[in-house]
């Protein structure tokens, strides 16, 4: 499968880096009560919801941001970025609606958001800027009773679902960037899978950051009751920009009684130019909770963008026999830094959860996978392996590993691993000898390497994974 | 097809080949022996176009092309292929995947079309008996965790399905029980044809009692000080090297 991908890819140069000149809405820079209510207003909110985004603010206002991370974070002037961009023309309900600049920028990221062309079975939702535009396959979904819609929609069309479950994995009061995007998220994606529902397809989420100067600051919110099953796609662009851009969203995920979440991402904001310039700051929290027996969840994570990346996709393992995975490749080059990693939470009886995250670094980058397993007192037999990986393509870069263990039950059994290594020469010489160039053969070694966690992507996925992993390093041996 | 003149070269700046001379024409089979540390997998990989080797003097013709302005994975295209003395791991990149891509790699240097998937198994398959290789081993990771003997029939392997104008097997037969040494070098006879040359690099004239070459030489301290037929290895294999130190005195 791979050659052909290396066959295709042969630009080096961030290949989204595109902005699309649709008629953008933008609120005026600056964060304060009245931007708040503005933003709640312009989306016709419930009275709760306007307040729930008022505590947040307050909160918010009072918080510091977090510098325990190993990131080198320039200061942000929170006073300087624009909380809500939207493209003008809303409420659309066929494609004939949609500006056709706006399809053609979607057409450019490869997303079928045409519905004749959604031969893939992928349901698709798209987010550009802060609006969710278009999600497709809404009907065939519906029949089954599956809920897959923007989360403005979900706020007006089922908001006792909404209540129900916003916030209950990470509230408002979470962590400084929690709280910020509690106070001005806009949109993003909501997901209900009723009891004993198993999504026949791909559900699908693309954002894209278009606007100058603004932020993104979307919430996902997925549910599965009991017995269900859905499996949960999310890919990120934006287009390159000198400055840098904010992008801070929350992802909660509800498991009941015996069901399966499974949460792939492929994170590729811009990462900043070669030398450092522009690029996203991504800081985002994502948390699920296996929250009935025998439930299941599973985020994977392949990480090529972003100037910062800070991320740390958890789970509480709160109902017995529940299960969790978390599967990352984190690449950064260049100038990037990633701190990122997982929380392992086990309260419940028999539960079990695998880490499994492969850093590779290039450049001048930082990569550190951070993570935490956490085993409560009454989590009777709580098991997890860790499996942290890393591998270094140059000599300026840097690997870190920082993992942390807190055990209060004898009957847990916690194993951590962790490697790393250096593509060798004479591996690439190896490669050169059978007539693979050393770009080729770099992303050749680094898709070997990662393997294990890109199996674990849904295949269209996976393909793309491999492309981004091949792009990202370019020029960066040798 | 392959003219080597005067060839000197450096490794972390101590001279290994001090002037080496070599021609070898197509449908010739070569042998070079010598004592260790002569030179022989450092001509090798000086042929291979290995950075971490300098050519300090010297002419590498191959083809009609001077070898010394190609890349390495461009020689490889050209049709230079080496059968590694110690072929290294790639863990994670099964041998399907690494095969087609160096073969796509080489077709596209040449102006060719991708090979199409079929062909390429069924190339495979025919490529496996002719080389009697275990189907399971290009299932896995190029090289991961195979034995001596396996690395060594996996680069025949790999020369089968590249097929090379000229290929040079270094210490191929070193590490192989009797039994896997005439497996390799049955599989190395079915590969030799009229158009494609061969070097072998050994110590031993037990393989070059199944690979049969036409010239044998020795290469002593970076050059090569001897030539001749089969019965040069033959008077190596009973003599060792002293008489040839003495005839250099
Ligand atoms: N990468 C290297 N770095 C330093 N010295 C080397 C390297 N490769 C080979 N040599 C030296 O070059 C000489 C010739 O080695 P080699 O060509 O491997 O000999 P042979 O294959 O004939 O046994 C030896 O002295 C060896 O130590
Ligand atoms: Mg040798």
């Amino acid at each position: 499968m791979s050659e052909d991908i290396l066959e295709q890819v042969t630009q080096s140069e961030y290949k989204y880096g595109f902005t699309t000149d649709v008629e953008t809405e933008i609120v005026p820079p600056g964060l304060s009560e009245d931007i708040v209510r503005l933003i709640s207003q312009k989306k016709n909110e419930p009275e709760w919801l306007l307040e729930f985004r008022l505590k947040a603010y307050r909160h918010w206002a009072k918080m510091k941001m977090p510098n325990w991370a190993y990131l080198k974070i320039p200061e942000i002037d929170y006073q300087s970025i624009s909380y809500y961009a939207a493209p003008k023309k809303k409420n659309l309900n066929s494609l004939d609606e949609v500006d056709p600049e706006l399809l053609k920028t979607f057409d450019k990221l490869g997303i079928p958001l045409e519905e004749q062309k959604i031969l893939s079975g992928v349901a698709v939702d798209a987010v550009m800027d802060s609006v969710s535009v278009k999600t497709t396959f809404k009907k065939e979904l519906a029949e089954r009773g599956i809920i897959f819609c923007s989360f403005s929609e979900a706020v007006q069309e089922y908001p006792d679902l909404v209540k129900q479950y916003m916030a209950s994995v990470v509230p408002y009061d979470d962590n400084f960037f929690a709280a910020l995007n509690s106070a001005v998220f806009s949109d993003g994606s909501f997901v209900y899978i009723p009891k004993g529902v198993r999504c026949p397809m791909e559900l699908s989420t693309y954002f894209r950051i278009n606007a100058i100067n603004t932020g993104q600051f979307e919430r996902t919110l997925i549910v599965a009751d009991d017995d269900s099953y859905v499996s949960y796609l999310e890919g990120c662009t934006a287009p390159m920009r000198d400055e840098n851009q904010l992008h801070a969203a929350i992802v909660e995920i509800v498991a009941m009684n015996n069901a399966e979440v499974k949460y792939s991402t492929v994170q590729n904001w811009y990462p900043g130019d070669k030398k450092g310039r522009g690029g996203i700051y991504n800081f985002v929290t994502k948390r699920g909770i296996c929250k009935g027996k025998n439930s299941r969840i599973s985020w994977t994570q392949v990480e090529t963008g972003s100037a910062i990346t800070w991320k740390y996709p958890s789970c509480i393992l709160k109902g017995d026999n529940s299960s969790a995975e978390f599967y990352s490749v984190a690449v950064t080059n260049n100038h990037q830094q990633a701190d990122t990693g997982t929380k392992m939470i086990h309260l419940g009886k028999n539960t079990s959860s695998h880490i499994l995250s492969k850093g590779i670094s290039a450049g001048l980058s930082q990569n550190s996978y951070r993570g935490l397993v956490y085993v409560g007192k009454e989590a009777e037999n709580a098991r997890n392996f860790s499996q942290c990986d890393s591998m270094l393509l140059s000599d300026r870069c840097g690997a870190h590993t920082f993992p942390y263990m807190e055990v209060n039950n004898d009957s847990a059994v916690v194993e951590h691993e962790a490697t790393t290594s250096k593509i060798s020469e004479d591996q690439i010489f190896y490669c050169n000898q059978r007539g693979i160039p050393t770009e080729e053969a770099v992303g050749l070694i680094v898709n070997g390497y990662a393997k294990e966690v890109l199996n674990k992507l849904p295949m269209e996925f996976a393909v793309e994974a491999q492309k981004l992993l091949q792009i990202t390093l370019e020029g960066s041996v040798g | 097809m392959l003219e080597i003149k005067n060839l000197h070269a450096d490794v972390n700046g101590r001279e290994i080949l001090k002037g080496l001379n070599l021609q070898v024409n197509a449908g010739e089979i070569h042998a070079i022996m010598g004592p260790n540390g002569a030179g022989k997998s450092t001509l090798a990989s000086v042929l291979a176009g290995n950075p971490a080797f300098e050519v300090t003097e010297g002419e590498i013709t191959f083809l009609g092309k001077d070898f010394m302005e190609l890349a390495p994975e461009e020689r490889a295209a050209e049709g230079f292929f080496l059968s590694f003395q110690y072929p290294v791991e790639i863990p994670g990149v099964s041998m399907v995947n690494f095969l087609r891509t160096a073969m796509n790699e080489q077709r596209k240097y040449r102006g060719q079309e991708p090979i199409p998937a079929s062909d390429f198994l069924r190339l495979m398959k025919e490529k496996k008996e002719l080389v009697e290789m275990q189907s399971n081993l290009t299932n896995r990771s190029v090289n991961e965790g195979f034995s001596g003997g396996e690395k060594k029939r996996s680069e025949i392997f790999q020369m089968a399905m590249l097929e090379p104008r000229l290929a040079v097997l270094d210490e191929t037969d070193s590490g192989l029980d009797i039994d896997a040494l005439r497996i390799v070098a049955n599989g190395v006879n079915k590969l030799a044809s009229p158009e494609r040359a061969i070097i072998v690099i050994t110590h031993y004239q037990r393989l070059l009692d199944y690979i049969v070459p036409d010239f044998v030489h020795v290469l002593f301290d970076g050059r090569i000080v001897k030539s001749g037929n089969k019965d040069l290895a033959l008077r190596l294999e009973s003599e060792g090297y002293d008489w040839i130190k003495k005839e250099l005195e």
